[in-house]
């Protein structure tokens, strides 16, 4: 007979207590092996901005950042984010509440629709900016190679969005790009 | 002479772009109330099937609330034909059909539960094509169905006709005939449909936290099925991860929470999985539609014959009317002496079809401009120059009805074509040079659709209060409903034009049936036409009282007021007062009322007549699409690679707002053209899968141009028309004739996957060997 615990989910087996940054604040939690980062977020800790379209990696919805990359947090398992250092939307926002640069980008540019895709959408393009910012300028000439149309076309291929047609959301990128790296005309 | 506008045009972003952008923005699936349940549903394994049902291992399971079936419950029949029970009863019809739900005191407890549940099912034999479901010894699909029509499995009917048939067949120097299929789409809505429903156990009366875009009918249909008075029960709109018409018809599993909350008395919400996403929500209408169409010898349409037979599946929706659109475009869209028009939507074992942004209107537009392809080529004539003299134009009344008091078709093609013309020029296309791997080739399309709402139900209306604080703040509280297109803002933009009170200075209620007047809902493309008027017409009312204590306090006799930065001023600026101030004044000084005023608006649309007659609505929208692809003809893979777009929009409102619709119905008619199909067998859906339905992604764009078209019609907000669907309609139909001509094959079905094209290829071939 399986032993049924009070909330009646399955027997504890190796729980695990975890402990990682999550926007800056130490988080200690026991998770269950099969406990995915999503839930861990929107289910344990409130952190509600993530969102759940597929539970099954193809849509991007749920993307958040695992030490500087991209990674979909329904796949991700809780347990391997320990020790790391995770950042979502809510950990994007200013200070003072402000808009981050990319989020900022993606309104002016009228790149949000429905806004279901949003927060994905804005940590994949985090992710991009960053990485960008990791490549030095040319030291002889100062100049940077920025991505092309088709490259971050490419790059946010992991994101679905069924409103914008992708147009206003890729002018975002490449104008936040341009502004921040871009050479002097 | 047009007023000078300072703020209606311009591209401003939308109001809560930063809420939405910020992660804060609260979702159906977001929402989390006090001892909140979780409900989940046991839908059937097989789409036909006899059942019983053993719940005695799910109940013993600790944490689950309640169970019920159909046994539990005292509710009527949902959908406009009230053929459709919430919960079914010993049998199942389709794939999707609900048999039991339960609620639980978590998400992985209430799916243990469904799974516990033992169903015996004794399986029948599933008819899934409607040809077969119109057979004679055809079993009954649907027992509800009523047995109005010549056929048991028939679920509704649609006959139209204008013009002497007969007579322009004869005139006719070409007459063709084909029949051409057209696939399920799904809307995949990234944000999962979901509702969270909260019995008050005292007074028994019921909030619903649900993504409807008709929240007035919707309270009613609940009422209806739950058999209470409609104003016992309060429906609040969180936003809305998408819509595209999905949300337009009432659903089993909205029901089915709201039963489980007011048996267990606390607050349940349901959020559908992907799989259930889309295995359970309704899909655009599959159907097969036969033209025959002819044109006279100087290459004018003269008349279309009409027979569709639309795969109803086992219930109806809504998107069974789908017919009235359809027919608007095989009567009137280009002109057309005659036209006779059959549809009939039949009843089979398959997923229920419902409505989809354009609303039969891309399916229609396929047929039509392929034919019309098709008819350039017999008669030897330029596809661009037999859609420009066969034009609609201004001032027309269709053979149906339609009054163009403004038409923009004819310059949206001519826009196209120029645009495209260099393009087609050199497309590398066509019949006669099949040389190479890779071949180009444009095609063309248009659309009608109707622009200025659609009178269905018995007011196509909508109401509005508008109010100012002592403060100087707008406060909007409109009947519409916001389902992302950003038609919030657009209210914004009008009050702030209307009124000189900054954009941020102004808000807008529209979330709640308790508050908001009533409304028909968000469809047919009609918010921004029928509120913005709303709006306008409550303001008109509004600023008169305003400029009368204005004109009191500044002393300036009857002089002309304007209404400019929060300011009340003599047309001059010579003398003016702070709006504010004038709205304290009125409070507490004679006459001692409030700054509100109190709208209803109702186009100035016709009912139809039995034989689908009349000008059913305010004004009618067109656009031309030329659509630029390249194929490779060794995988037969489609390329796009151009998209020009013109639209008649009447006026622009918002331009970046605009953009975005038009993006993101292009985008989608993509996917209609090239990728999606929500794949059945037997009864089953073998692709409830982002990985196996594919939607178009980021790499999947090409440059879309677009030019809007401005005509100025007089009964829209500034003479704007709708534009949420049109974007979308043409976009597969103009691939489809690109691929053609690029090919020189004929495409009768959609979506144009690689294995068409090659299949075509290979076709093509062997009749070219043979001749
Ligand atoms: S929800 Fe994680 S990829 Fe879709
Ligand atoms: S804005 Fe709706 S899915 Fe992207």
């Amino acid at each position: 007979m399986t032993p049924s615990t009070e909330s009646g989910s399955p027997p504890i087996i190796n729980e695990r207590t975890i402990v990682c940054q999550i926007n800056g604040r130490t988080v200690t939690q026991p998770v269950q092996p099969l406990t995915s980062l999503l839930e861990l977020l929107r289910d344990r800790l409130g952190l509600r901005g993530t969102k759940s379209a597929c539970n099954e990696g193809e849509c991007g919805a749920c993307t958040v950042l695992v030490d500087y990359v991209a990674v979909n947090a329904c796949l991700f398992l809780a347990v391997n984010a320990h020790g790391s250092n995770i950042l979502t939307i809510e950990g994007m926002l200013q200070p003072g509440g402000g808009l981050d640069e990319v989020q900022r980008a993606l309104v002016e540019h009228g790149a949000v629709q429905c806004g279901f895709c949003t927060s994905g959408m804005a940590m994949r393009i985090r992710a991009l900016v960053n990485e960008q910012g990791a490549h030095p300028a040319d030291p002889a000439s100062g100049m940077r190679v920025l991505p092309s149309r088709a490259d971050i076309q490419k790059q946010l291929e992991g994101n679905l969005c069924r409103c914008t047609g992708y147009i206003k959301i890729v002018d975002a990128v490449e104008a936040l790009l341009q502004k921040k790296y871009g050479n002097p005309a | 002479m047009k007023k000078q506008l300072d703020i209606i045009g311009k591209g401003i972003p939308k109001q809560d772009a930063g809420l939405r952008a910020s992660g804060r923005a609260v979702y159906g699936q977001d929402i989390v109330l006090p001892g909140m349940l979780y409900g989940a549903i046991l839908r059937t394994e097989y789409p036909s099937a006899a059942f019983s049902l053993d719940l005695t291992d799910a109940l013993t399971l600790p944490g689950v609330a309640c169970i019920i079936t159909a046994d539990d419950v005292d509710v009527n029949r949902i959908s406009y034909k009230r053929d459709h029970p919430v919960l079914k009863q010993g049998e199942v019809c389709c794939i999707r059909d609900e048999i039991a739900a339960v609620a639980a005191e978590t998400r992985e407890i209430a799916e243990e539960a469904v799974r516990r549940i033992k169903v015996r099912y004794e399986i029948r034999k599933p008819c899934c094509d409607p040809f077969d479901a119109l057979q004679e010894d055809a079993p009954t699909i649907n027992r509800f169905a009523g047995g109005k029509f010549s056929h048991k499995n028939i679920a509704e009917t649609f006959h139209y006709a204008h013009g002497d048939l007969e007579a322009e067949r004869a005139r006719s120097k070409i007459v063709l005939s084909r029949r051409f299929s057209l696939p399920r789409m799904t809307h995949a809505c990234l944000g999962p449909s979901s509702i969270t429903a909260d019995c008050d156990i005292v007074s028994r009366k019921l909030t619903l936290y649900s993504s409807t875009q008709v929240p007035f009918l919707y309270q009613r249909d609940m009422a209806h099925a739950l058999k209470m008075p409609p104003s016992d029960i309060r429906i609040i709109q969180p936003i809305i991860g998408g819509g595209f018409g999905s949300k337009l018809d009432m659903y089993p599993f909205e029901v089915i929470c709201a039963l489980l909350s007011m048996r267990t008395g606390r607050p349940v919400q349901i959020v559908y999985s992907r799989k259930e996403e889309f295995i359970a929500s309704p899909t655009r209408q599959p159907m097969i539609i036969d033209l025959t169409a002819g044109v006279d010898a100087e290459g004018k349409f003269t008349f279309r014959e009409v027979d569709i037979v639309k795969d109803n599946g086992a219930y109806t929706s809504w998107g069974a009317t789908t017919p009235f659109v359809i027919m608007q475009a095989f009567s009137s869209l280009y002109k057309v002496r005659a036209c006779r028009f059959d549809a009939k939507a039949v009843y089979t074992n398959n997923v229920f079809a419902g409505s989809f942004r354009g609303y039969g209107n891309p399916q229609a537009t396929f047929a039509l401009e392929r034919m019309i392809d098709l008819l350039a080529a017999a008669i030897g004539m330029d596809q661009a120059e037999i859609r420009r003299i066969n034009a609609n134009e201004p001032g027309e009344i269709t053979g149906q009805g339609l009054h163009y008091e403004t038409c923009g078709h004819g310059e949206c093609l001519d826009v196209v074509i120029r645009q495209s013309e260099r393009v087609r020029n050199t497309a590398n296309g066509g019949a006669s040079r099949l040389q190479g791997r890779y071949r180009s080739g444009v095609g063309f399309a248009s659309m009608l659709h109707v622009g200025g709402g659609a009178k269905i139900y018995r007011s196509d209306g909508c109401g509005t209060t508008v109010r100012i604080d002592p403060y100087g703040h707008c406060t909007i509280i409109t009947g519409s409903t916001e389902i992302g297109q950003g038609s919030e803002t657009v209210l914004a933009m009008i009050a702030s034009e209307e009124l000189g009170i900054a954009p941020d200075r102004i808000s807008v209620i529209n979330s709640d049936t308790d508050v908001k007047p009533w409304d028909v809902g968000v469809h047919a493309s009609r918010t921004s036409f029928v509120a913005g008027n709303s709006l306008l017409g409550a303001i008109a009312i509004l600023r008169k009282k305003l400029e009368s204590k204005a004109r009191q306090l500044l002393q300036c006799g009857d002089a002309e007021l304007a209404f400019r930065n929060g300011l009340i001023e003599t047309e001059d600026g010579a003398a003016h007062v702070a709006l504010d101030k004038v709205v304290r004044e009125m409070h507490f000084g004679e006459p001692n009322e409030l700054a509100v005023a109190n709208f209803f608006y109702e186009p100035p649309s016709q009912f139809q007549d039995t034989g689908f007659k009349g000008n059913v609505s305010g004004s009618y929208a067109f656009a031309a699409q030329a659509i630029e692809v390249e194929v490779d003809c060794c995988t037969g893979n489609v390329k796009v690679k151009n998209v020009w777009v013109a639209q008649d929009v009447g006026k622009v409102l918002n331009q970046m707002l605009l953009e975005g619709q038009i993006h993101g119905g292009v985008l989608q008619g993509i996917g209609y053209a090239l990728y999606e199909e929500l794949l059945m067998d037997g009864g089953y859906i073998i692709n409830p899968n982002f990985h196996n339905y594919k939607l178009p992604t980021a790499s999947d764009v090409p440059p879309i141009h677009f030019h809007p078209v401005e005509t100025y019609d007089r009964h829209g907000p500034y003479g704007a028309k709708g534009v949420g669907e049109a974007p979308l309609i043409p976009t597969a139909a103009a691939i489809a004739n690109a691929v053609s001509n690029a090919l020189g094959v004929e495409i009768s079905s959609l979506p144009v996957t690689p294995e068409k094209v090659l299949r075509a290829l290979e076709e093509k071939n062997h009749k070219m060997h043979l001749a």
